[in-house]
């Protein structure tokens, strides 16, 4: 009868997609051990009333809202220390996070404070194996091998790659306790001043469900058009690969690879990218790829389910145009 | 004032990763090591702190691991780090506990304002030594920072963020890991590759710790299976469409 304790993340008041992943794979191993428990801890200010609810039909049995008005913006320091006290008091098996942004910084500040191990950016999650009845596996070497680790300790610890773990349906009928508790965080030392969002509020690269990536084939940031274009129609985020960062045509955070993002949509277009093997460790692991490409001997199409071997130039707007038809 | 950097020896980039007999690690044959790529980041970022203050911080690099690591070592001293500290042990593949409680143990010997650090090791991809170090060393943390100023005892830092960066600052001594965007890592001159040769290098021999994770195995990922070419030029466009929408069933 397993414990998870399992983080979910709001910003600004709003939930990520990853709650209900991360409820949904802490659901499935409760049951699987037979009728464990699933307590979702939120933290931030004045949530427990607009989104404690939503989280009984994703799979909680219990929610613990952590509410404080210093608690609005994010500090590593001070969601780390609540959480510890969250599992020195619950004493769960297992402590889940996303992998997003907040999730990578969050979960290895929890695990050092509990002095417990942490499996990051896990792509499966079973139970029965290990010191701790929990083994996880992730990818290493970017992508190019797939680790499978135990825990020396208890509680197990693991951070979920976004879109890797599927959030079940919500059920309706499935409600939770909710407790709102007031959590003083105490002095910080590392208060966050302000987020500055990018202008565009367009979709983020590992949240995206498609991403269209151009790459040096797209020959200048002038026909960026192309890529966006094409992105708007499918409402996908617009990806880089390192050699268009590096010419300065696109930002740092849109790189794609092992130097830049991992991401695993369920459509990832790669168009005038050529496939080094940096880029792939950043890509491999989305469920379809699509290449654009006019050499048919890139090596793109080794790992594509798809491809058209064509001038990008001319490519994109048909396909642009066919996308906007289906979806019209 | 002292800055310390951590930098991991790493297989390079180009690596075609083989499995070895114990199932459980990389084959070692054949593999050329290098840097982790966000350490250099760290290494340049320190170097251009200590240039600002007019040269006169201290730039100590420290890695724990395998003795070989010395080459990387080497490679921040020729960029312009003081010396050198390495910290010799066998370190369990991704346990990060005991790597960031060997170097946690030299840098509370050693004293820093500020340890800086990539975002991650491109091996064990394993985001979290650098949390570990500040929980071992009671210091702040700030983890994927492009931009980074020290004033009055203080850091103030941008983290990058979905969509966007956090302005967070945090009192020294501090942990900072360092992201790409950051700043363009100088290359080694050659009568600097040279001076490095001479600059100190001490060995230590890592004090261990219990292991909080155990590897079960290794494996390579399950291979794509075989893709097509639906056509060729614009016209292949619709045919594309259809098999995403029929077939992947993906839009
Ligand atoms: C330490 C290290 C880390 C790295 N990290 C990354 C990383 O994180 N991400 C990354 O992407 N790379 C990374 N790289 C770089 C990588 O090795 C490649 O250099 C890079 O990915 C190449 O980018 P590209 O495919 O856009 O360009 P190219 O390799 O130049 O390929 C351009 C492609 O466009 C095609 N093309 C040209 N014109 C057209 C057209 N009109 N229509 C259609 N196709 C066209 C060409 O056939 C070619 O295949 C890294 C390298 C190193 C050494
Ligand atoms: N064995 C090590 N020696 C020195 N620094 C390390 C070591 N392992 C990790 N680091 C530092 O911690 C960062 C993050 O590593 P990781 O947590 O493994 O992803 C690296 O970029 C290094 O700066």
């Amino acid at each position: 009868m397993p414990k998870i304790l399992a983080f979910v993340e709001q910003r600004g008041g709003v939930l990520k997609r990853t709650a209900g992943e991360v409820l949904g794979a802490a659901r499935r191993l409760a049951d699987g051990g037979g009728s464990g428990e699933v307590v979702a801890v939120l933290i931030g200010h004045d949530i427990a009333a607009t989104l404690g609810a939503a989280l009984g039909p994703l799979g909680a049995d219990r929610v613990r809202a952590l509410q404080h008005p210093s608690l609005a913006p994010y500090s590593g320091e001070a969601y780390a220390r609540l959480l510890a006290a969250e599992a020195a008091l619950a004493k769960p098996d297992l402590v889940l996070f996303p992998a997003s942004a907040m999730g990578k910084d969050l979960a290895p500040r929890v695990a050092a404070v509990l002095g417990v191990g942490l499996a990051s950016d896990c792509t499966a999650l079973e139970a029965g194996a290990g010191g701790s009845g929990f083994a996880a596996t992730r990818p290493v070497y970017a992508g190019k091998a797939q680790l499978k680790v135990g825990f020396a300790a208890s509680p197990a610890m693991a951070s979920l790659r976004p879109n890797v773990f599927t959030a079940p349906s919500a059920q309706p009928g499935r409600s939770a306790v909710v407790e709102a508790v007031t959590s003083d965080p105490g002095a910080l030392r590392d208060a966050v001043q302000s987020l500055v969002l990018a202008a565009s509020a367009k979709v983020d690269l590992t949240e995206a469900d498609i991403v269209v990536t151009g790459g040096r084939g797209m020959k200048g940031p002038e026909h960026w058009g192309l890529i966006e274009g094409l992105a708007a129609a499918l409402g996908a985020a617009t990806g880089a690969s390192r050699a268009v960062v590096d010419a300065g045509w696109r930002p740092h955070a849109e790189q794609v690879g092992q130097t830049g993002k991992t991401v695993s949509p369920s459509l990832y277009i790669a168009c005038g990218v050529s496939g080094a093997i940096q880029h792939l460790a950043g890509m491999s692991s989305s469920r379809v790829i699509v290449a654009i490409n006019k050499d048919p001997d890139a090596p793109i199409f080794k790992v594509a389910d798809y491809g058209i071997v064509g001038d990008a130039f001319e490519v994109l707007p048909r396909l642009t145009e066919e996308f906007k038809k289906l979806k019209g | 004032m002292r800055i310390a950097v951590c930098i991991k020896r790493v297989p390079d980039t180009e690596t075609k990763v083989r499995i070895a007999a114990d199932g459980k690690s990389l084959e070692p044959s054949g593999v050329s090591y290098d840097l982790s790529p966000y350490d250099e980041y760290a290494v340049e970022e320190a170097l251009r702190i200590k240039d600002a203050a007019g040269g006169t911080p201290e730039v100590v690099v420290l890695s724990a691991g395998v003795g070989d690591a010395a080459t990387q070592i080497r490679k921040a001293l020729a960029m312009g780090a003081d010396r050198g500290i390495l910290l010799k042990g066998d370190l369990p593949f991704s346990d990060a506990s005991s790597a960031a409680s060997a170097l946690a143990g030299a840098l509370k010997e050693l004293g820093a304002d500020l340890c800086l650090t990539g975002k991650q090791a491109i091996d064990d991809d394993g985001l979290q030594v650098p949390a570990y170090l500040a929980q071992a060393l009671g210091w702040t943390l700030v983890s994927v920072v492009t931009k980074l100023e020290l004033k009055d005892g203080k850091a103030l830092a941008h983290r990058q963020v979905e969509g966007g960066h956090e302005v967070v600052e945090v009192p020294l001594p501090a942990v900072i890991t360092c992201q790409k965007g950051l700043n363009t890592p100088r290359f080694a001159s050659l009568p600097n590759i040279m001076k490095a040769k001479k600059k100190p290098l001490e060995e230590k021999a890592l004090a261990s710790a219990a292991p909080r994770l155990t590897v079960l195995g290794l494996a390579l990922p399950p291979g794509r299976k075989a893709g097509r070419i639906v056509g060729q030029g614009p016209d292949a466009a619709p045919l594309l469409v259809k098999a995403l929408h029929e077939e992947a069933k993906v839009v």
